[in-house]
């Protein structure tokens, strides 16, 4: 399953229509830098596309997380709560949570297109 | 007179004129005129230092310093070894800032270390922060570690001090926090009363208990452990510190979050500050815990090294999001308490702590025999509570008169006595045979309840 | 070197406290305490050597100098200590019979009204503990007002972009929700943002003056007036204070609350991050609702406590942190009305006069007149060298100089905030910018020397990370 990517550097790995797990993109952990924490929602949690549904926390910064969908939270990585740096050894592998009953998806990227839009990003 | 600084009239000229200012007003210019002071300060000119030294002691002379004191809610007479002063006086502590640079901040981040691990070993808790404004702004700031969108309601016991109530109530005035106080009967926390309020209640969040309580009396801390938990809440324990050397600690009662006001660790009583509070959680809620923490890591060559950690919890990284504002906490207080417990030590402590329990019996006794009876007949520490059967102002001015601060009188005319190590037997028979006399001139008739 | 700890024997102690002189009374044996409790082992003499080590390990305002910007690191006077010391303050009970204190509420009505003068207030509160309390004891007076006059719907606090952090914390501890505007280019509120952010569920306004870049607003007369009109309080956050007093004050600059921190400008010591003192101040119009005893009466007919009618509660305990306020008091009677004005001149020229001589390499985030602190912008630097101001930060330490603060104000990427006070002689200053020019030829001859700095403190850059990842926040004891 190839992942789609969002502006704001989350990817997204749609399992189904309807379902999802997402993450964050290897551009946006180099970014945060080494990662110490991370707050996720709750199961049964509703999530809104374009509102912030975790954070990252680095040693000197704070970062809110973006749903690039609307859904309801499934099931959430508890092992990122013991393990960030999980976040950052794997970004791909290490999905935040898996979205069910997805009833809206923003505009998202392709792998190619999103590395020319971090490149531009990056200028 | 003087304002401390060094430079001399001819050196701020030069200055001045090398920033490119031909004068002050010039450099001020950059204040609007419109809000520019057009007179001097309506204060007095500047004093001398021997004038400023003469004024603060005639203040201080107005006040009445009391030979013994048996007087406590909240603010303890105990024992301040001679080795603290001399410690917290050294300059490089009294004047550094908080610790952001730890290269050169490792005396104070290696002291606030051993403090969060005295903390943690007199409350038996896994973690406790940097130290906290008092006792009441800490047993406050516990309330939002516990509230999320599933717990909203706190509540706290009326046998607490009155004052972490008061100031509980203003935080959740603040934060739009329902809290419930729950009653006080014979002088222990209502127990039937909480249970009934939790089981109409789905979404408490947290209870607060002090042990023991502001009446000295001792609550059945781990039956209100149980009880909150079956209820899905967390338990929250105000402690006395020195207490603490000798009773059951508040893990052992199931305490999710221990807070307290360590003044007892010597701190003079300072009419009232400053003071330290302290706060200790579990593991499980380590990254709610408001306040600065101090970490151990390494540097790049391996030495041990300590450090401010888990910062991202705090107001200058998150901001608005963050659970709490503090920022400057009572640094100089906690190292106070830190060299306080390591010249006492354990046995010290438990000494000073057995000496205050036992002698507080000892004054109850006397002045039950004197005609003061106790109001409560429970297990108590070094506080209790007895009748006042005579005006208790002819009973403190008698008291003052022979240099003895006594017990504080609350509601109905009774008095809340404390005792620490530092009252004498001698004291108390002396304080005794006042009360008596004073009873014997003018009391007024009484019957015994007992 | 070792913890507390890790020194000492088991029965080594001090001999403290005398026998018992009472028949013992023993707690009941369901409260006993079941854990060992782990407490140092140690002599007196070990006991002083440990903590005459960790002085050592400690740099203060009295160790050298100390210029971190929003933090007025001014010289601690000894006469407010030995002030403090004095037993008729150090003993005496908070809850002593107004009678048998008169002193202390006499120190206390002197203070109130001295801060009311300087601020251009009315009524002062001592209760708040820090600067962060005051913040939030000044809100919850906005929210009191509010909620009295029945005007529910004013749920937001203004604050600009390049606030502290504490001012957000404090609005959303007071249940408001934070709007928070840009700066303008100059590094001043932008009125139009103000214009369009202010409305009627305006609960009021944070502002600091001179704000966080060092810069007096220029329209601050305006800035009060928009939020006034819109039906919300100004809250003048002190901090800054220590550049206008005696030459502005924030009640003629249209502010309705305002904190003060006694431990920047009015010099007690920060001791290591506190105790501080932040006394709230207000127009007469929010006076009803000061937290905590409010002192009346005069000295001559006694004064006493009583609380404000529609009082709010209490912030804390008692009355404050009230050895701090003994010292501050100290303070403002030495200066006098004609000190005052001099120490906050002279902080502002000091800070002058370091940036124009720092400004022959330096750039500055905002090149015009500061008061008594200015930002420095090394994004330049860092992108030509790759040294940050972090690296020059560290680098300073080897001078025996505390860094100005660092990534202060967030709207300054590469941002050093440099702040003198007016306790320092000129030489001193001279020192440091010596310094910091030799640090910024030093970025761009040899940064990996920089990278690697400081090279001659105590120990080298900690592993932040590593502490975050793996807590370790206490000692484990082996039994």
């Amino acid at each position: 399953m190839a992942l789609l990517f969002s502006k704001t550097h989350e990817w997204v790995n749609m399992i189904d229509d309807t379902t999802a797990t997402i993450g964050i993109s290897d551009y946006a952990q180099n970014e945060l830098g080494g990662l110490v924490f991370v707050n996720l929602p709750e199961e049964g949690d509703d999530i809104v596309m374009g509102d912030a549904f975790a954070d990252v926390e680095s040693v000197k910064a704070v970062s809110d997380i973006y749903s690039p969908v609307t859904g309801t939270v499934a099931e959430i990585n508890e092992e990122l709560l013991d393990a960030p740096e999980m976040i950052n050894d794997a970004p791909y592998d290490a999905w935040f949570v898996k979205v069910e009953n997805i009833t809206e998806t923003e505009e998202l990227m392709t792998e190619e297109e999103y590395k020319a839009f971090c490149e531009a990003e990056q200028a | 007179m003087g304002s401390y600084v060094p430079n001399t009239l001819k050196e701020r000229e030069e200055m001045l004129r090398e920033a490119g200012y031909s004068s002050f007003e010039d450099m001020f210019s950059c204040i609007p005129d419109e809000v520019k002071l057009k007179e001097p300060l309506n204060l007095p000119s500047g004093m001398s230092e021997m004038e400023v030294a003469r004024k603060m002691e005639e203040l201080a002379d107005k006040n009445t310093v009391f030979k013994s004191i048996f007087r406590g809610a909240g603010a303890y007479d105990h024992f301040i070894p001679a080795i603290v002063n001399s410690v917290i006086s050294k300059e490089e502590f009294l004047t550094a800032y908080t610790p952001y640079q730890a290269e050169i901040s490792q005396g104070i981040l290696q002291s606030i270390f051993e403090f969060q691990t005295m903390i943690c070993e007199l409350t038996g808790m896994d973690v406790a922060n940097a130290s906290h404004y008092d006792g009441a702004t800490a047993a406050a700031e516990t309330i939002p570690m516990c509230v999320d969108r599933k717990h909203k309601t706190a509540y706290v016991s009326a046998a607490a001090h009155p004052g972490v109530v008061k100031v509980m109530q203003t935080y959740c005035f603040g934060s739009n926090t329902k809290l419930v106080v729950i009653p006080s009967k014979d002088g222990l926390t209502d127990m039937d009363a909480l249970k009934e309020a939790l089981d109409n209640d789905p979404e408490a969040a947290c209870f607060y208990l002090q042990q023991p309580n502001f009446y000295g009396n001792f609550e059945d801390a781990e039956a209100f452990g149980e009880l909150v938990h079956a209820h899905g809440a967390k338990f929250v324990m105000g402690v006395n510190p020195i207490a603490l050397a000798i009773m059951k600690t508040p893990r052992e009662c199931g305490a999710d979050i221990a807070v307290g006001d360590g003044q007892p660790l010597g701190m003079p009583i300072s009419y009232g500050g400053p003071y330290v509070g302290f706060m200790a959680t579990t593991s499980a809620m380590m990254r709610k815990l408001p306040g600065r923490i101090v970490g151990e890591t390494k540097d790049d060559d391996g030495n041990r090294a300590y450090v401010l950690t888990l910062q991202a919890r705090e107001q200058h990284i998150r901001r608005e999001k963050a659970s709490s504002n503090i920022c400057s906490n009572q640094d100089l207080c906690a190292l106070t308490a830190s060299i306080y417990m390591a010249a006492m030590g354990a046995e010290g402590m438990a000494e000073a702590a057995r000496q205050s329990m036992s002698k507080a019996h000892y004054l109850r006794e006397g002045l039950k025999e004197a005609g003061y009876y106790p109001v409560f007949h429970k297990d108590f520490f070094n506080e209790f509570v007895t009748k006042c059967p005579v005006d208790d102002e002819k009973l403190m001015d008698a008291l003052a008169n022979a240099g003895i601060l006594g017990g504080l009188p609350i509601a109905d005319g009774s008095i809340l006595w404390c005792v620490t190590e530092k009252n004498t037997k001698e004291d108390m028979d002396k304080l005794i045979s006042i009360a008596k006399a004073v009873l014997g001139k003018g009391g007024l008739s009484y019957e015994s309840n007992i | 070197m070792n913890l507390i700890f890790e020194i000492g024997k088991e029965g080594r102690g001090l001999s403290l406290l005398p026998k018992c002189d009472v028949p013992e009374t023993s707690l009941p044996e369901n409260m006993k305490r079941q854990t060992k409790l782990h407490l140092p082992e140690l002599s007196e003499n070990e006991i002083s050597r440990h903590y005459t080590k960790l002085a050592q390990r400690t740099h203060g305002v009295n160790n050298g100098f100390y210029p971190l910007g929003s933090c007025t690191m001014k010289y601690n006077p000894k006469v407010n200590e030995y002030a403090a010391s004095l037993k008729g303050f150090t003993r005496l009970h908070p809850l002593q019979e107004e009678k048998y204190a008169q002193g202390a509420l006499e120190v206390m009505q002197m203070t109130e009204n001295s801060l009311s003068e300087i601020l251009g207030m009315d009524a002062f509160t001592l209760q708040p503990a820090a600067g962060a309390h005051g913040e939030f004891t000044g809100l919850l007076l906005i929210k009191s007002y509010h909620t009295d006059r029945g005007d529910t719907r004013r749920t937001k606090i203004i604050v600009p972009d390049s606030a502290h952090g504490t001012n957000p914390a404090s609005a959303a501890m007071c249940g408001y929700e934070v709007v928070s505007i840009p700066s303008a280019e100059d590094g001043c509120v932008d009125l139009d943002a103000l214009r369009d952010a202010v409305g009627e569920d305006t609960a009021g306004l944070m502002l600091t003056n001179p704000n966080t870049v060092g810069l007096f607003d220029k329209n601050i007369l305006e800035i009060t007036k928009i939020v006034h009109e819109a039906g919300g309080l100004c809250y003048y956050d002190g901090a800054n204070l220590n550049a206008v007093m005696g030459q502005a004050r924030p009640g003629d600059m249209g502010f309705d609350c305002v904190h003060v921190n006694l431990h920047k400008t009015f010099s007690t010591p920060h001791g290591g991050g506190g105790p501080g003192s932040g006394p709230v101040g207000c127009k007469a119009f929010l006076a009803d609702f000061l937290p905590g005893a409010r002192v009346t009466g005069t000295p001559e007919e006694g004064l006493r406590f009583e609380a404000a009618p529609k009082s709010m509660g209490l912030v804390k305990e008692f009355y404050g942190n009230f050895l701090v306020v003994v010292k501050a008091l100290s303070y403002i009677l030495t200066l006098g009305k004609e000190g005052i004005p001099e120490a906050s001149a002279n902080a502002v020229l000091n800070a002058n006069y370091m940036r124009v001589k720092l400004s022959e390499k330096y750039e500055m985030a905002y090149d015009t007149t500061c008061m008594h602190e200015f930002v420095m912008d090394l994004a330049e630097l860092k992108h030509r060298t790759g040294v940050s101001a972090l690296d020059v930060a560290k680098g300073l330490l080897d001078y025996g100089i505390h860094p100005p603060t660092m990534y202060f104000p967030l709207i300054v990427h590469e941002a050093l905030m440099v702040e003198p006070c007016e306790t320092e002689p000129r030489e001193v200053m001279d020192e440091a910018v010596n310094a910091l020019l030799e640090l910024y030829d030093m970025a761009e001859k040899d940064p990996e020397y920089l990278h690697g700095a400081p090279h001659k403190a105590v120990i080298g850059r900690p592993d932040e990370l590593g502490a975050a990842r793996n807590p370790v926040v206490r000692y484990t004891f082996e039994d």
